[in-house]
């Protein structure tokens, strides 16, 4: 079958309409992924929670993300009855924890990595230890660290891919519904590579901007 | 005044720093504290705004005991600045935001003023010019300057330097004890941790001498240069002339 322009032109807005849901997916996870991260990275050497929370990495880093989101959707409700459903709830929490994860020790890195002298000064200026968190060891850890942390957002969009298991409807598993009706696999394939690569083409020039403005106060 | 009673600071069993330290700083007084490295010198200093926490024992600044978990420790901070050996400033932030941070965070200044009062405390210790410059486009010597003017700032009863030249090149640290110096008897208590002898000599009221966690004396400069109490101070006199 010969590539064609027409059947590509035909089918584009429907497949594209996939990269939509990956991008909703992301932001949300990416978000969800950040705050867990933080939290994770500020609890993990806690005395008592500590340990929950190194468990809880290593189950997500340890395991395939295919793995967890079987996992959840199918394990859990068969071991306890009653548990919900929704595949858009799955979704968003495996990705979503699943990134925290991974941001968890890329966060780690950045505030071991801010001078303790700072948070000296700080300190001894009066300044209150909310403040001194918000202020002087995040607002320089997420800098130093913001290469990183586009590194897994740009991960994040990718992984995605896999909810099409959950039946979740993303460009992959549009394409298996164009290519049922066209016998054609190869436009669709066209769309899907170029919607992916656009989009994170987008993030790594927003990473980049971002890196530059916040260079310095 | 800060009264000091009984104070013991252990960072183990067998790591004791301070020994039973006693003592009472008079306000509007400079003090120099000098000694061997190790002697618990910076320890002392810490203790006082809670950088460290004593083991045992008290500090009162104007009847209020620091070292009781009940007290508000950011009013303790205010009344006390506090200058380091490595300046420690906020490296993503200009000199003028260093200055009027705490100003905003903690005196809940606005912008406007924050900056305005920075500006004049930069102009103080002679950094007016490079008010927009980044601890990384300065020198030694200007940055221990930010420093001092970010303490100042904060209009602070007593000012703690932790050894603020032993990172400087000589051409620096003049610059720096220039400005300590023009701070000193001007009604702020000064406690400045030292190995700059003629510094001092010149300037302080009164000379402690630290040796092995304990204050060994208490003098004048005339008497501690020449005719010191403790052989060790003696022997510590003659080693640095």
């Amino acid at each position: 079958m010969r590539f064609s322009i027409e059947r590509l032109v035909q089918w584009a807005p429907y497949i594209l309409e996939g990269l939509g849901v990956i991008i909703g997916l992301s932001l949300i996870c990416a978000l969800i992924g950040v705050i867990v991260g933080v939290l994770c990275a500020f609890l993990k050497k806690k005395k008592g929670i500590g340990w929950l929370i190194r468990a809880y990495i290593d189950f997500f880093r340890g395991t395939p993300v295919f793995f967890q989101l079987y996992f959840f959707y199918f394990g859990l409700p068969a071991l306890i009855p009653g548990f919900p459903t929704d595949r858009w709830i799955y979704a968003t929490v495996v990705f979503g924890l699943n990134s925290g994860a991974y941001l968890a020790e890329v966060m780690r890195a950045g505030i071991e990595g801010i001078d303790k002298g700072q948070i000296e000064a700080a300190k001894a200026l009066g300044v209150s230890q909310k403040d001194i968190i918000k202020d002087i060891i995040l607002n320089q850890a997420i800098r130093s660290v913001l290469p990183a942390l586009f590194n897994e957002f740009i991960a994040l969009t990718k992984e995605t891919s896999v909810v099409s298991v959950l039946g979740v409807n993303d460009m992959m598993k549009r394409y298996s519904f164009v290519v049922a009706k066209t016998y054609s696999p190869i436009e669709p394939l066209v769309v899907i590579g170029i919607g992916y690569l656009c989009l994170n083409k987008v993030l790594s020039f927003i990473g980049q901007r971002l890196e530059r403005k916040l260079a310095y106060d | 005044m800060i009264k000091i009673e009984h104070l013991y600071k252990d960072y183990s069993k067998d790591i004791k720093v301070l020994k039973d330290i006693s003592f009472t700083f008079e306000d509007g007084k400079t003090y120099a504290i000098i000694g061997s490295s190790g002697g618990g010198k910076s320890t002392l200093i810490r203790c006082l705004n809670m950088l460290e926490v004593p083991s045992e024992g008290t500090i009162t600044l104007d009847g209020v005991v620091v070292n009781d978990p009940k007290t508000d420790l950011t009013r303790v901070r205010e009344k006390m600045g506090m200058v380091f050996q490595n300046f420690n400033l906020f490296a993503h932030m200009d000199a003028k935001k260093n200055v009027a941070y705490a100003l905003m965070k903690v005196k809940h200044m606005s912008k406007e003023d924050a900056y305005a009062k920075a500006k004049e405390m930069l102009e103080k210790v002679g950094m007016g010019h490079r008010t927009d410059s980044f601890p990384h486009q300065l020198s030694g010597g200007e940055k221990q300057r930010v420093a001092i003017a970010r303490a100042l700032a904060m209009e602070p009863e007593i000012l703690l330097c932790d050894e603020p030249t032993s990172a400087l090149d000589p051409e620096m640290t003049t610059e720096v004890l220039k400005v300590l110096k023009g701070l000193s008897h001007t009604g702020l208590t000064m406690i400045v941790v030292t190995h700059e002898m003629a510094f001092a000599k010149e300037v302080a009221d009164y000379i402690l001498y630290m040796d092995q966690g304990q204050i060994l004396e208490c003098s004048t400069p005339d008497v501690f240069f020449t005719h010191a109490k403790s052989e060790r101070a003696r022997q510590f006199v003659s080693n640095m002339l």
